[in-house]
């Protein structure tokens, strides 16, 4: 190997004096290039975006029905890895872009079947009750889980305050779609709003929350401010988020997923390890916040809440009733 | 161009292709203690998407080099990257398939069997895998002459195969509505196209030289 001398570098092959002060700055922007090549969107969902802002604190009391036996998925997970189409469908999209929900003033419409229609304040639901801290499982459909402390209180309370006329078998969801706040992409694929709803006996299940927050603190907006539904045993598209009305209505309402590919989702979606999505399995599912080595889980029959709803689908073939 | 810079050109294209996956594993290397969100928050799915889509990614610019060459015949030397391309393309297949095996099904062969004759988005996928192997094993100058060019040639057809397979795979393993696929199936489409138009093109600009020559 010829070792050259100095007198041997040409003035071109010199590195200039400012490219190499800069040397790691380019070695970071080569790497970040490069694995940009790779996936936008994998350094998307990486790296993290700003910080959520501290938000109002919930006070809340312990609840029975909260789970004691699986570690909390962290608050940065929760709220960094959101399906909320109405902000974008990537999961990092909710945290980046829900900025511009405005939660004040909100109000619930409340029609249908009732004795007579209401318009509830955000503000007065918050002091409805006392707000319960309920640390449930959150399944969703792509066959990824969380553990999350809910605060909230039983959506039978605000049922009752309803007053819904015994004709009333069913209840409609219907989520904020305003274009002045939300995207409303057209690549996810959906007619807004986004609508949900459950059979009676479901909504009034002790189980079923009115959630305002998460964490003790109000919901920040990517998780579905300034209020939502939990429905902790069915597939997570089955709790809505952003409420503006609840209809009550007497026979099966539309819903979107189930509108959107009836052969994939159904009105019911209990969780269901033995029921399959036509195109992947839910026979276990992935824990997020987990080492990559050990996310994978058995996916557990309603989701583990099996001996507090199994009777309401008594009967029923949850195979074709799915 | 020069063979030097050629050379070059080719250090510089395997880092460009080895990049991405050496930052995955330092990543991953991350996870186990500095850093446990550093594959975010659902690591399974940030690595399966992130091989899978290298995969397709480096696929698709494999195809693009016989038309760019069609359209700028100065640039006829990329031919020499094409198989460096292919065989890295392979290479994230392997990951990604590997990441299915690991992950997903946990090294199980029921769960895989399961996934393979009910899931069509996994046979899809396996399918282009398996697409793949006879080219990335006949990859070889060796190979080329026992096989003779015309028949190498048509063997590796089989890319665009394996390719259409990728992005089946990546449409029916998506959820309803989601249009993430659209990007990677519109450029794999111009590519499929642009061949049988290069030709046509090529077949004019022949049949005109020799008019003028009769």
């Amino acid at each position: 190997m010829l070792i050259r001398k100095p007198g041997d570098i040409a003035p071109s092959e010199i590195t200039p004096k400012h490219d190499y002060l800069n040397r790691r700055a380019f070695m970071r922007g080569a790497a970040v290039g490069a694995a940009a090549l790779a996936g936008e969107h994998a350094l998307r969902g990486i790296l993290r975006p700003t910080r959520v802002e501290a938000a109002d604190k919930l006070a809340t009391v312990k609840s029975q029905y909260s789970l004691t036996t699986e570690p909390l998925t962290p608050y940065e997970d929760i709220t960094h890895y959101n399906n909320f189409y109405e902000f974008g469908v990537d999961k990092g999209d909710p945290a980046k872009y829900a900025g511009t929900l405005k939660t004040r003033p909100w109000t619930i419409k409340v029609e249908g079947l009732v004795s007579k229609p209401q318009t509830f304040d955000i503000d007065t639901l918050l002091k409805l009750r006392p707000m319960e801290e309920r640390v449930y499982r959150f399944r969703c459909v792509e066959a990824w889980s969380m553990v999350i402390p809910w605060a909230g209180y039983s959506l039978s309370e605000f049922i009752k305050l309803c007053d819904p006329l015994s004709t009333a078998k069913y209840v409609q969801f219907v989520s904020l779609a305003d274009d002045k706040q939300e995207k409303l992409p057209w690549d996810a694929g959906i007619r807004w709003p986004y609508l949900e709803g459950l059979r009676m006996d479901e909504a009034m299940h002790p189980l079923t929350l009115l959630t305002f927050g998460l964490y003790g603190e109000v919901l920040p907006n990517q998780d579905g401010a300034p209020v939502r539904i939990i429905v902790p045993w069915k597939y997570g598209f089955k709790s809505p988020k952003s409420i503006v009305k609840v209809k009550f209505v007497k026979s099966q309402p539309e819903t979107t997923w189930n509108d959107m590919a009836p052969d994939e989702y159904g009105f019911y979606s209990n969780v269901n390890p033995n029921h399959d999505h036509p195109r992947w399995s839910q026979k276990t599912e992935r824990r997020i916040g987990a080492p990559i080595w050990k996310q994978r889980q058995p996916t557990l029959m309603f989701n583990g809440y099996a001996d507090q709803v199994a009777s309401l689908y008594k009967g029923m073939n949850l195979d074709r009733d799915y | 161009m020069k063979q030097r810079s050629i050379v070059l050109l080719k250090v510089v294209a395997h880092a460009a292709c080895l990049a991405p996956v050496i930052w995955l594993l330092w990543r991953l290397y991350l996870t186990s203690g500095p850093d446990p969100n550093a594959l975010g928050p659902d690591p399974t799915h940030t690595v399966t998407f992130f091989t899978g889509r290298g995969a397709l990614r480096l696929l698709v610019i494999t195809l693009a080099v016989t038309p760019l060459r069609k359209l700028l015949p100065k640039l006829a030397w990329v031919i020499r990257f094409r198989r460096l391309l292919g065989l890295y393309a392979f290479f994230y297949a392997c990951l990604h398939l590997m990441t299915y095996v690991w992950l997903y099904a946990g090294f199980s062969w029921s769960a895989m069997v399961d996934d393979i004759s009910q899931r069509r988005f996994i046979t899809a996928g396996l399918t282009a895998w398996l697409l793949l192997v006879p080219l990335a094993l006949t990859s070889t100058a060796w190979s080329i002459s026992k096989l003779g060019g015309k028949n190498w040639n048509r063997l590796h057809w089989l890319t665009y195969a394996a390719a259409i397979s990728g992005v089946i795979h990546y449409w029916w393993g998506v959820k309803s509505g989601v249009k993430t696929p659209l990007a990677i199936t519109i450029v794999l489409g111009v590519l499929l196209l642009a061949r049988p138009l290069l030709a046509r093109r090529q077949n004019a600009k022949r049949s005109a030289a020799n008019a003028v020559e009769a």
